[in-house]
């Protein structure tokens, strides 16, 4: 080691002022890692084109056969593929619906446990509360299926409204138990909101005599108000995106219905279930999952970005 | 109704005085004592759902099960089954069944040619038929048991009442089967591993490189926005579509490489574990270079810093520097980004995962089915042995979940850094 770096010193000492290149060599070795380093990076740009790409192909093809137009796609309430009827409302009210109940669910149980960790608990508490939610946001969701399937519906639902008015598929067990499955996601982006709030307002609401609910309820949740905002609209995306739950518990064909004790299939429910036997490329209904999944992009994708437009918009700033 | 007891911030202009006050004060602490209470509940009524899906879980997988057989062997050989000689349990064979059947499993594989261990498997099979006539649940198997008892004698008389967990050695090791005591998810557990390996192989490698652009090579362009942008909004893309994706491109257009043919393999189509392996990585990529970017940006700047000032180069300084140090993060995001794998179901389900295989795995060209998508399948089968079943697979995936966060969890405590 030692005479290598005498060697150095001696060759540099060696070369005359003047000739020495303080500028860096270039080093194509460098250039090759960056150029992996950065198709590595781009490769997601190209998962989002080919989704783009391959929904809009299909769903091009869909639109373009001859038993379907668009005032029907969105005007009707009737999904018969067999009969040639093609109208996404009778999927849409479905996880519409599914969702809301899920939000009715989650949005509450999901803000009380974040208040609480975060306004109430002594750091010993919140170290036994929070895993609890962290193994309920691990769970699989397949798992959530099975529970509202075997547990929710039978036991819950049956055993309080009698068999006659509850079927064994309906959207509220569905809904119910994506509560369960989403309440998690809302509590941890909520508490994440409400204790980024800096202490100072806590204390100045202390000051003037509030007490802990009047300080969590009137200052500390109103100055978090964009990320728990946020946190619900997520959830929703969450909730039309969720497949397996709806799959199992929702029921197995399409209808239009606002009764919640009813059986009716959702679109994510809907392409599982199609896509899940073997089916021809060629057929038409083959090519109809891809215009529901691409309504679901778009309704997801549009719930995403006006989470983070919420954010950006309505965010209190503190130094 | 009394201002007093309604006092709030926004009534304007009053302000209790004497008694009033400490009136005031009290309902305002009650109100406290009781949001409190409501708070907290949320967290109780989140501990039920999880207590409660635990029970049923378990409910569902043990308890008394009756067991029938058309003969009893003791019927068939004063000596228990297993000592006898293979030729005894081939005339067994032939005086208990049709002469047609006999036939046909002697051209399906002549009995001259089979083992002492298939000919006794026929024997149990077709000669005793030990099949579950009724199945009952932990709970009731605890609580009920003269009543159980009572009901099996009554309505199958032959029938031996067990107790049976449904999760046991065989059913880890065996495929599967149309009959659910009889089923496995053997062949679903190498699945879900040749599916992960696949996913891991491509994804982690990719990932971490995506992390590095991410935080050390980009400068503030546009296209480094959009790419930013458009990984965090992938990573909100509901799993169904990448399964979309992954049918129209891997199982369709790439078709010829994912059935193998281009590789020479004949008796596939494109729904292979191949391209299961592929959709799922794309769906797991965004997950895995957001943790990354995590784990290296928690590495200090101080130590690129001094790496430059060393005269070294900036791949010198992410390979030497800052990937060591941001190693155990980015290991505690593998293991996150892996569980999440494991658990994916819908897909896997698009792409088409076989229901019905009974076959093992062995090469990435061979149909495949999962963990999760054998339990999608028999829970939505009627028929409760088809719900134990079930219950016993859950127990399988959620138990490799927990003995994966564990792992991330200890990693994260063993190599954690202060700095």
């Amino acid at each position: 080691m030692e005479q290598e770096a005498r060697v150095g010193i001696e060759r540099s000492a060696a070369i005359p002022p003047g000739v020495i290149n303080l500028r860096g060599r270039r080093r194509f070795g460098e250039r090759i890692v960056e150029a992996i380093v950065f198709i590595c990076g781009a490769i997601s740009i190209f998962t989002t084109t080919a989704i783009v790409i391959v929904l809009f192909q299909e769903a091009w093809l869909f639109f373009g056969s001859p038993e379907v137009d668009l005032t029907e796609f969105f005007g009707t309430t009737t999904w018969q593929p067999e009969t040639g009827r093609f109208g996404i409302w009778s999927l849409m009210t479905s996880t519409l619906m599914t969702s809301i109940i899920a939000l009715l669910v989650a949005v509450p149980l999901g803000l009380g446990a974040a208040i609480y960790l975060s306004e109430y608990a002594s750091p010993t508490v919140r170290g036994y509360l929070k895993p609890i939610l962290e193994v309920l946001a691990g769970v699989p969701t397949v798992v959530y299926g099975y529970f509202a399937l075997t547990f929710v519906t039978p036991v819950i639902l049956q055993g309080l409204l009698g068999r006659e008015t509850v079927e064994i598929y309906n959207m509220l067990s569905a809904g119910l138990t994506m509560g369960i499955m989403i309440l998690p996601l809302v509590a941890s982006m909520s508490e994440d909101a409400l204790s980024a709030v800096p202490r100072s307002l806590r204390e100045g609401s202390y000051g003037l005599g509030a007490t802990r609910l009047e300080t969590s309820v009137r200052a500390v949740v109103p100055a978090a108000l964009s990320g728990i905002l946020a946190a619900v609209i997520v959830a929703m995306s969450r909730a039309v995106g969720e497949t397996m739950i709806v799959a199992l518990a929702a029921g197995a064909g399409p209808r239009f219905t606002f009764n919640p004790l009813q059986a009716a299939e959702t679109m994510t429910g809907h392409i599982a279930r199609i896509s899940g036997g073997d089916i021809s490329y060629a057929s038409i209904q083959y090519t109809s999952i891809f215009a529901i999944a691409l309504v679901l992009l778009f309704v997801t994708l549009l719930l995403n970005l006006l989470s983070g437009w919420v954010v950006r918009r309505f965010r209190e700033v503190y130094e | 109704m009394s201002t007093t007891t309604n006092f709030d911030g926004r009534s304007t202009g009053y302000l209790p005085e004497g008694a009033d006050i400490n009136r005031n004060i009290a309902t305002r602490r009650l109100r406290g004592k009781i949001w409190q209470t409501l708070f907290f509940s949320s967290l109780v009524i989140g501990s039920l759902a999880l207590a409660t899906l635990l029970y049923t879980i378990i409910d569902d997988s043990f308890g008394y099960i009756a067991v029938q057989t058309k003969i009893d062997p003791e019927e068939l050989s004063d000596r228990p089954l297993e000592e006898l000689s293979k030729e005894e349990l081939i005339e067994i064979l032939r005086a208990n069944i049709s002469a047609g059947l006999f036939r046909r499993f002697d051209r399906d594989e002549p009995f001259s040619e089979r083992s002492k261990e298939s000919v006794l498997q026929l024997v149990e099979e077709r000669v005793i038929g030990r099949e579950v006539a009724a199945a009952f649940k932990l709970t009731e198997s605890l609580l009920e048991r003269e009543r159980i008892e009572a009901t099996v004698r009554e309505r199958f008389p032959r029938a031996e009442l067990e107790f049976h967990s449904w999760i046991n050695r065989e059913f880890l090791t065996r495929p599967m089967s149309s009959v659910p005591f009889l089923a496995g998810v053997g062949n679903a557990i190498l699945g879900s591993l040749w599916v992960i390996a696949i996913t891991m192989l491509l994804v982690v490698p990719i990932g971490i490189l995506g992390g590095v652009y991410l935080e050390e090579y980009a400068s503030d362009t546009w296209y480094y926005r959009l790419i930013e942008t458009n990984i965090n909004n992938l990573a909100g893309v509901p799993s169904i579509i990448y399964g979309i994706l992954g049918l129209a491109i891997f199982v369709r257009a790439l078709e010829p490489i994912t059935s193998g043919a281009a590789f020479g393999v004949t008796d596939s189509n494109g729904r292979t574990i191949l391209s299961a392996g592929l959709t799922m990585a794309l769906l797991v990529l965004p997950l895995m270079i957001i943790n990354a970017r995590e784990a290296i940006r928690a590495v200090p700047q101080s130590i690129r810093q001094a790496s430059y000032g060393l005269g070294a180069t900036r791949w010198q300084t992410v390979w030497h520097h800052v990937l060591p140090n941001a190693l155990p993060g980015i290991l505690t995001g593998t293991i996150l980004s892996l569980s999440r794998a494991f658990g994916e179901t819908a897909p896997l389900i698009v792409i088409g995962a076989s229901t019905f295989i009974v076959s093992y795995p062995d090469s990435v060209f061979d149909k495949f089915t999962v963990i999760p998508i054998q339990i999608y399948n028999w829970t939505s089968q009627p028929g409760s042995q088809f719900r134990s079943i079930a219950a016993a697979a859950i127990i399988v995936l959620l138990v490799t979940l927990l003995l994966l966060n564990a792992t991330a969890i200890l990693l994260r405590n063993r190599f954690k850094r202060r700095y």
